[in-house]
């Protein structure tokens, strides 16, 4: 990973440049207009968000059963990018629904249930920083819980009505909406592979430190 | 009918036949401007009650801001890290060979 690290970080760059473009050249939609283009990044980051929860819920049962440091330390970098993800997704959503809806904010299911998951996946943040000795494997616990969350915040949706759009929209993307929408995917998920590599190295870098301080203090 | 009275008489005479004449004048074929050249209008009469380009901006803007200050939040921690893993390496160096 650490010889394809630039490279690949170079390529995240450039398609991350490249993405407005191709946003502005897609189709507009015809009830929501411009306002709709937020959407080329508000669902990849959702999507994002959603990988990332899965990664954290799995890494952190891997900690949980087989007790790998390892798998902790990508739980715990999982769950700071489910975090950040989550803020991007709660921040554009609002500002979409401003013109959609005429609203910031409504308390339907999907949101709210996505607002929710955001708040597990601090709360396991805050749990490992400030929880003390032990609360590790609490915190791997209540990723556990917020995996188990994703299927319910992705087919919410469809189960209630919601003013947000269904599960349907993605799969059912004009042509001219579709490869702009899965080029913006893949840089999300190219930066997350990259940003996620990164924190989980610099969690080991703090795990050889916390050993080394234990040396001098034997 | 003194002078006065003739002149206020003729004044609103003149008046009501402008008043009159406003729709009519309204409803006159658009002149050579319409079709040559486009005429500005007012700015507030085009715009939209929620302006779409400034939120899809924010959004957009928030988004680059959000990433690129998480890899710089990443990279700023592991640089501490590195230089406290040093310093703690030379303390442990210095200890031995004064062991």
């Amino acid at each position: 990973m650490r010889r394809l690290f630039l490279p690949l970080t170079i390529v995240a760059a450039g398609m991350f440049m490249c993405a407005p473009f191709l946003i502005d050249g897609a189709p507009y939609e015809s009830t929501m207009g411009l306002v709709q283009k937020i959407f080329y990044f508000h669902v990849p980051s959702a999507m994002t968000m959603f990988v990332s929860a899965i990664v954290c819920g799995v890494a952190s049962a891997v900690y949980l059963f087989k007790g790998r440091p390892a798998a902790d330390r990508l739980a715990a970098a999982a769950a700071e990018l489910t975090s950040v993800f989550g803020i991007i997704v709660l921040v554009t959503g609002p500002l979409w629904a401003r013109k959609a809806w005429g609203v910031w904010w409504v308390w339907d299911e999907r949101i709210t249930s996505t607002f929710v998951l955001w708040l597990i996946f601090n709360a396991y943040l805050l749990l490992r920083k400030y929880g003390g000795p032990g609360s590790e494997r609490l915190a791997a616990g209540l990723a556990v819980f917020g995996m188990a969350n994703v299927p319910f915040v992705y087919w919410s949706v469809n189960v209630w009505r919601t003013l947000h759009p269904k599960t349907t929209v993605v799969p059912t993307l004009q042509p001219g909406m579709r490869g702009p929408f899965w080029f913006c995917v893949t840089a999300f998920l190219l930066f997350y592979v990259l940003a996620l590599s990164a924190r989980a190295h610099l969690e080991a870098r703090r795990a050889e430190l916390e050993t080394l301080y234990l040396d001098i203090e034997e | 009918m003194d002078a006065p009275s003739r002149r206020r008489l003729f004044v609103l005479v003149i008046a009501a036949v402008l008043v009159l004449a406003l729709p009519v004048l309204a409803a006159q074929p658009p002149t050579a401007a319409a079709q040559d050249g486009f005429v500005p209008v007012s700015r507030t009469a085009q715009q939209e009650t929620i302006p779409a380009a400034r939120l899809v901006v924010s959004a957009y803007g928030f988004v680059w801001v959000m990433l690129l200050g998480y890899l710089w939040s990443i990279w700023s921690r592991l640089g501490k890290v590195e230089r406290e893993l040093q310093a703690v390496s030379r303390r442990i160096a210095a200890g031995e060979r004064r062991g």
